[in-house]
């Protein structure tokens, strides 16, 4: 069986590379992969494209990622929270580029992609800003624009429990995109709280099944619920 | 304008009253997304025992009210990024089965601010004019796709300017769309024979809201809305 744990956090980012396309899990403070965003960052990594709900909060996680200068471009839906202060200064300074995609289309994109499929047509942001330079289309009456698949070189995603095959379950809220992420990504990333032994996890209730998930890396014990801060 | 609208303060409903006034409207069984800001308060509003489910695009079916001081989970929150809970029954889903349940149609309502509404429910509530760019979240996928789109805010800009118009002048979220107005002044519904004026706020007239309104209302059956002591 091979072998998916990283014994440190050094050797769980070692694939992520200059340039990269990378999916980063988080909504608001919950599932971000504050311990893989470190390690990425602690390499000095460049011009990476991220794509994440938001933009960062504070100066930690994805915050930190933009504020070393580690992405050139940033897709995501909602870039103007308070909190996302730092993302904010670089753009306003032409340092960051971004594109805006509505959440659920986001979300498809990703899935369209790890389904290996070619594009989808939504109704969603038809006659808007957003739908500038997509393909339109007509079906039984209804207007559609042709959204197309988001493939990434990289996911890093946080869950909540893994077994040596890679099998994942979430906690609560904290769900949301990283399903989908691990997914769409040549190579995913996980940081987790808890290992536990195959067949441990109740195989009804597995959300991502390990053939998504190439590593994973455990970040201990923490309070449920807390994240790393 | 503006001195008309501080003559008509003390008859402007609160944000509480008008979100009791949504309240109202939202039906046994019913599936409902509420938007960030006032929507968030409509839920304390619901007659008891009338079971109404709330729906959050992070992921969350039952999402429940604040958690009780000692009980917060940081793995628990809503789209608006606060801390909620999960009602008995309630269910998490990834991120893409949460838009599915918007764009294929489960949503019973969406409750939604907005910027501006036009009088064919054209909805813009994600960039104002004068921005290069807004947060659209998940607010056009959530607006094509629930059955009715219920926007709550206030009448007139803080200038006084009408945000009810023929048509509109801000950036579009969604085309045709909206399905009742609820402001500070009046409950107002978007019908195909144009904007019909259903209830004002005790001590205002009709003519006071057409005043305040940049197009035509129907107000042949308009009654008083009844507001809490």
């Amino acid at each position: 069986m091979k072998k998916k744990r990283a014994e440190t956090l050094e050797d769980a980012v070692a694939n992520v590379e200059d340039g990269a396309t990378v999916l980063l899990g988080g909504f608001g403070g919950t599932s971000v992969p504050e311990f893989l965003i470190d390690g990425v960052c602690d390499r000095g990594l460049r011009e990476l494209t991220i794509v994440s709900n938001n933009a960062g909060n504070g100066r930690t996680g994805l915050a930190r990622m933009i504020e070393e200068g580690c992405v050139a471009k940033l897709i995501c839906t909602f870039p103007w929270a308070k909190d996302s202060f730092v993302f904010k200064e670089l753009y306003d300074a032409g340092k960051i580029e971004l594109e805006i995609v509505p959440q659920g289309t986001l979300a498809e994109r990703m899935r369209t992609a790890g389904a290996g499929l070619g594009g989808f047509l939504t109704q969603t942001a038809v006659g808007t800003d957003l739908a500038e330079g997509k393909q339109a289309l007509t079906i039984d009456g209804k207007d559609y624009i042709l959204e197309l698949p988001l493939r990434a070189d990289m996911a890093l995603i946080k869950a909540y429990k893994v077994d040596p095959r890679g099998n994942l379950v979430y906690r609560k809220s904290a769900r949301n995109f990283s399903p989908i992420m691990a997914m769409a990504a040549d190579h995913t990333i996980v940081e987790v709280a808890e290992e536990v032994a195959i067949g441990d996890l109740d195989p009804e209730v597995i959300i991502t099944p390990g053939v998504f998930v190439d590593r994973y890396f455990i970040t201990g014990p923490y309070d449920l619920g807390r994240g790393k801060r | 304008m503006s001195a008309q609208i501080n003559r008509l303060t003390p008859h402007l409903l609160t944000r509480g009253q008008i979100a009791a006034c949504v309240a109202a409207d939202l039906e046994e069984d019913w599936l409902v997304n509420l938007g960030i800001g006032m929507p968030t308060l409509i839920p304390e509003y619901i007659p008891p025992g009338r079971d109404v489910m709330f729906h959050s695009e992070n992921g969350i079916i039952g999402m429940g009210p604040p958690p009780a001081p000692g009980e917060e989970d940081q793995d628990l929150i809503s789209a608006g990024k606060g801390l909620v809970t999960l009602i008995p029954g309630g269910a998490y889903v990834n991120h893409t089965d949460s838009f599915a349940i918007a764009r294929g149609g489960r949503l019973d309502c969406a409750v939604l601010g907005a910027f501006q509404v036009a009088a064919n429910g054209d909805l813009c509530n994600w960039r104002l004019p004068n921005q290069t760019s807004g947060s659209v979240g998940g607010a056009m996928d959530i607006a094509v796709g629930a059955k009715r789109v219920f926007v709550t805010m206030s009448h007139t800009t803080r200038e006084g300017d009408a945000k009810i118009v023929a048509e509109r002048t801000y950036p579009l979220t969604a085309g045709g769309v909206v399905t009742k107005i609820y402001t500070d002044m009046a409950v107002i519904a978007v019908t195909p024979d144009g904007l019909v004026l259903e209830a004002i706020a005790p001590g205002l007239t009709a003519d006071d809201v057409q005043a305040a309104t940049g197009a035509p209302l129907d107000s042949a059956n308009v009654g008083t809305i009844s507001v809490a002591a």
